[in-house]
């Protein structure tokens, strides 16, 4: 039986490749809205940042190509060598590195940056996908536990170092990925606890909250170890001691948010959290951002007020309004239409990830896309998020809207590696 | 399929909250709805109205307009040009070019700014010719106010640019634009302004103006401001800045009847003239910095001073009402009055046996520092007696902001229980702790125009209105506070001994204004000598008094009320009297029958007694 296809075109999912063109292409029309300018608004004017996306989107394609070209069986074989590869980039930033707005994030090669981060995402999940398709895998043995964690949390400790924060909590999307994978959802739920803990000590103030969540903490704790003793006494036997680990995890968490939060943050994280929950609403310096970003999207309208027709894009209002904050072009010129159509898009694209990853005949396909189904929605869920004013300002890109060639050729490497996997299904047994 | 309907869910569950938030930012009503006009692509150029002309009562023109012209800025459309013929046509330096371009910059770099205000005719006219040369520069028409008559700075105000502050405030003033600063300009802001009218004209994306945007619909047109006729009578107002030349004080002079205020002087003053128009600025510093003679303070409003013997009539009155005295009552004399074994108030040398009459017309200390004792000790304890008193005082509109319509003022003081309470927190205070109130010293203080309001009152035998500037808006009416009757809790019965007492001031030769007298004029009036102290060099040091003088005219149906201060003047009929009674007879005959005394008070300066308060380290006032 053959193992490989011969027409690197062959068995490729149409769906997902037209998905990709579709948003590249609307990208790029909106990044023209956002950087035209009377100097610059020639199509191929390559001194504007529209003219550069058309050269970073002509490169991509020679990037798939190669991608597509490769045999499958590679990317598994070395998966681990481009894991290291990865970290040893991410490592050699500290040396080498450029640092571009307050973040040692860029190599400049020859007047180019580039930012390895944005690569590291998918030879991370290459290497998440090795491990877990690994046949005496399970997340049974504790261990395993913290060699996949390690696998993710050590680019996502380089990328924190940076510092570049928002990048690293993409790395949070394996959870999604351990837990399909059978990892128990303790993990899980932990995570969650942890974030909406976090929220609550900051919105309620230190002083009223801290002893009324200790207490309800341990009031859960204390049902939970009654309710066990009566009807699941089997369980509690076995269980009683991760349970108090929890209890004592989580009561020391609680404590040590406000110190954290003072300490480890800056102030600028700090400011961009109080804005959220409603702390301070600082429009002039903090916030401006955010609230221009708003007014701008409010100002579209249903249907929007047409292409390159946006005042305030036209008029520069919105400050990185054609990478971070590009979203907020599209809900000014498209209007709630366009955004909602956008929004169904990338709900659709990454449900069809999801959809061809749950088709996959080895684990290590299937891990992959799940992978990258979840580093997507994170990157989806915390930019726009972001842009629309209901999450705290974390400045990662919007995939293949942003500006960018790094963050395009980073998402186009997650995306058709997978789709390079996919087409080779039918020869996997 | 089972475990990935977590992250599906999760999804769909984020779809659907962003969804929802943009329903919400992009379709509902909500607060980050901004205005369409606020845009960089919409260029709004004003049409400004004439600002509202104002007169006095007899409808003498008081303030105009004029054109002027202001060039502006938009700096990012400038391109270069020979900027050293642009500033000479400007009549500025190449510095002051660079620091009005980079203040527009910061302004903004695509909204129009002023660059530089008010331009008169005359140098707008070179200008005009070669404007075409220097783009992102333009002209924008606005009218500027005139003063034909250089008079009244104090009482109409000047106009200023607008500040941040009222910016955020109203959001119908721009940057470089003008408003109401001070005075009458001040309160009637709004409808003097008038409505400015705008044009929008849609810009497209390479800048050019592509005609108006969307048909105009949000243009409009320009209204004017409305005309306002002043209670003032400028030729008595004129007169009494001529009268107070080369003297610190105040004038106020009302219509009894009405409230209205027919002259309003602060003297030092300024030609309200200069502070127009381009050379604003430098004047302004000038007059606001000048901290000796403080022209831009308003003493007629604001100056409190102790009121002096004209407050003996309060006393007098409210004895009468809490019927502690009558007409007859006799208090004896003796070149002052002795309320403890070692402490006496001093009075001049007169007859002794007292009665009211005699009390008032010679100004007897000892007669009404009895009268006052007998109020405060009439009740139980002297802080209900304090309150009684200090109730009435307080009716005649006293110790507080009279609420006239001119934007500055003083509440003065007329102390009360509390008041004493706080200061002597041993509560052992009495009636002759506080004998200084009965002559119009210790705590009380009034501002001349509290005190022109009392007077007014008297001689409205016991009600005043609301002292207003303003008689008549054009296209609006009086607020209806002015004509609104406050009622003293004085009996009407017991003003009439009161104002024979203060007739006779003039009419008996042993009067304190005997000499002021004027033929055919009935006038009532009270001189008053206020001791007056200052700290120098943390030593208190006693400055000359000042004079004082308060009347009304004719004595029944009086048609003007007047106080007079005149700062350091030494005594009440030096300079005050003569100078009030002047100003009667100039508004009541509008001739003068004393003209010898007519300029020897035009030409009579106290510039020598100020100049010692700065200049002479030995100062001491002569002990009158």
């Amino acid at each position: 039986m053959q193992r490989e296809k011969n027409n690197i075109f062959a068995g490729v999912d149409l769906w997902l490749v037209s998905m990709y063109i579709l948003l590249v292409f609307i990208g790029w029309l909106n990044i023209y809205a956002a950087s035209t300018s009377e100097l610059h608004y020639e199509v191929f004017d390559f001194n504007a940042r529209y003219g550069k996306q058309i050269i970073w989107i002509a490169l991509a394609v020679p990037v798939v190509m190669v991608i597509l070209f490769i045999e499958t069986r590679f990317y598994e074989r070395f998966s681990s060598l481009f894991y290291l590869a990865a970290i040893l980039s991410l490592i050699g930033l500290f040396i080498f590195g450029k640092n571009i707005n307050g973040a040692r994030s860029w190599y400049d090669i020859a007047n180019f940056t580039i930012q390895p981060t944005e690569f590291a995402k998918a030879f991370t999940s290459l290497a998440v996908a090795k491990l877990l398709s690994d046949k005496a895998f399970t997340f049974k043995p504790f261990k395993n536990h913290i060699k996949a964690f390690f696998i993710i949390l050590l680019p996502a400790f380089l990328i924190t170092l940076q510092p570049d924060p928002g990048s690293a909590i993409v790395y949070l999307a394996f959870l999604f990925v351990f837990y399909r994978e059978g990892l128990s959802v303790f993990y899980f739920i932990l995570g969650i606890l942890g974030v909406i803990l976090f929220l609550l000590t900051l919105k309620f103030g230190t002083y009223n909250s801290i002893p009324i969540m200790i207490l309800v903490t341990a009031g859960f704790y204390v049902l939970f170890m009654i309710y066990t003793a009566m009807y699941k006494p089997l369980f509690l036997k076995r269980n009683w001691m991760n349970t108090t680990i929890i209890l004592v995890i989580t009561c020391s968490y609680i404590l040590s948010i406000n110190p954290l939060f003072e300490n480890v943050f800056q102030q600028r994280h700090r400011d961009r959290f109080n804005i959220v929950l409603g702390h301070s609403t600082d429009i002039q310096k903090t916030g401006y951002n955010t609230d221009q970003s708003i007014k701008t999207i409010a100002s579209g309208g249903f249907i929007g007020k047409g292409f390159l027709e946006g005042d305030r894009t036209q008029g520069k209002f919105v400050p990185e309004q054609d990478t971070d904050y590009i979203f907020s072009t599209v809900g000014e010129e498209w209007g709630f239409l366009g955004s909602t159509i956008v929004i169904i898009l990338f709900i659709v694209f990454m449900l069809r990830i999801i959809q061809v990853s749950e088709r996959q005949k080895t684990t290590f396909s299937r891990v992959y896309g799940y992978s990258i189904a979840a580093i997507f929605f994170f990157h989806f869920m915390v930019n726009i998020g972001m842009v629309i004013g209901i999450l705290p300002t974390i400045g990662i890109p919007l995939p293949f809207f942003s500006y960018g060639g790094s963050s395009l050729w980073g998402f186009t490497l997650l995306l058709f590696i997978f789709i390079r996997l996919d087409a080779n299904r039918s020869y996997e047994w | 399929m089972k475990k990935n309907g977590l992250l599906v869910g999760i999804i769909l569950l984020v779809g659907l909250i962003f969804i929802g938030r943009l329903f919400y930012l992009q379709i509902l009503d909500n607060p980050y709805k901004t205005s369409p006009l606020n845009n960089a692509s919409i260029k709004s150029v004003y049409d400004y109205p004439a600002r509202g002309y104002i007169y006095d009562r007899n409808g003498e023109l008081i303030v105009a307009n004029e054109q002027s012209y202001d060039v502006m800025v938009i700096p990012r459309e400038i391109k270069p040009m020979d900027t050293l013929e642009f500033c000479s046509l400007l009549k500025i330096d190449k510095e002051y070019f660079k620091g009005r371009y980079k203040k527009a910059k910061i302004y903004s770099p695509r909204l129009p700014s002023v660059f530089l205000g008010q331009l008169s005719k005359e140098d707008y006219a070179p200008l005009q010719e070669k404007l075409f040369k220097f783009k992102g520069f333009y002209i924008q028409k606005r009218p500027i106010r005139k003063y034909p008559l250089k008079t009244a700075a104090n009482v109409v105000g000047y106009l200023n640019e607008v500040d941040e502050r009222a910016i955020a405030k109203d959001d119908y003033y721009q940057q470089g634009e003008l408003f109401g600063y001070t005075g009458v300009e001040k309160k009637y802001e709004l409808l003097l302004r008038g409505t400015k009218g705008v044009k929008r004209i849609q810009k497209n994306r390479f800048n050019k103006e592509i005609g108006s945007y969307k048909n105009g619909l949000y243009d409009t047109l320009s209204a004017p401001g409305n005309d306002l006729t002043l209670s003032l009578d400028i030729i008595l107002q004129q007169y009494g800045e001529k009268l107070m030349t080369n003297k610190r004080g105040g004038i106020v002079a009302l219509e009894p009847t009405t409230g209205e205020i027919l002259a309003l002087v602060t003297a030092p003053s300024y030609d309200p003239n200069i502070m127009v128009g381009r050379k604003r600025r430098k004047n302004s510093v000038l007059l606001l910095g000048d901290s000796i003679n403080k022209p831009m303070f308003d003493r007629g409003l604001k100056a409190q001073y102790a009121p002096g013997s004209p407050f003996k009539i309060i006393t007098g009155l409210i004895g009468l009402q809490e019927g502690v005295i009558d007409e007859n009552t006799i208090f004896t004399c003796n070149h002052g009055y002795r309320y403890s074994r070692s402490r006496k108030m001093g009075c001049h040398a007169h007859a002794s046996q007292v009665k009211l009459n005699f009390g008032i017309y010679t100004s007897c200390n000892s007669y009404f520092a009895n009268t006052y004792r007998r109020i405060i000790e009439k009740f139980d304890t002297a802080h209900e007696g304090m309150e009684t008193w200090s109730k009435h005082a307080k009716s005649f509109g006293l110790g507080n902001f009279l609420g006239y319509d001119l934007p500055v003022g003083n509440r003065g003081l007329i102390p009360n229980a509390n008041f004493y309470d706080q200061w002597y927190t041993a509560k052992n205070w009495t009636a002759t702790t506080t004998l200084s109130n009965a002559i119009g010293q210790g705590e009380v203080i009034t501002t001349p125009i509290q005190l022109a309001n009392m007077t007014a009152t008297v001689a409205n035998r016991g009600y005043y209105y609301t002292p207003h500037i303003v008689k008549k808006i054009k296209g609006a009416s009086l607020d209806p506070k002015f004509t609104t009757k406050h009622v003293t809790t004085i009996d009407k019965k017991h003003f009439e001994p009161m104002v024979q007492g203060l007739f006779d001031v003039f009419e008996n030769p042993g009067g304190t204004a005997f000499r002021s007298r004027v033929k055919g004029i009935e006038i009532c009036g009270k001189t008053g000598t206020a001791q007056n102290s200052t700290k120098i060099n943390g030593a208190t040091v006693k400055l000359t008094d000042h004079s004082i003088f308060i009347a009304f005219a004719p004595k029944d149906n009086p048609k003007i009320a007047i106080a007079v201060f005149v700062e350091n003047g030494y005594w009440g009929s030096r300079w005050a009297a003569p100078i009030a009674t002047l100003m009667i007879e100039k508004y009541l005959n509008r001739e003068i029958s004393r003209k010898a005394l007519e300029v020897k008070m035009f030409n009579g300066s106290l510039q020598d007694e100020y100049d010692r308060q700065l200049n002479d380290p030995e100062y001491h006032a002569e002990s009158r």
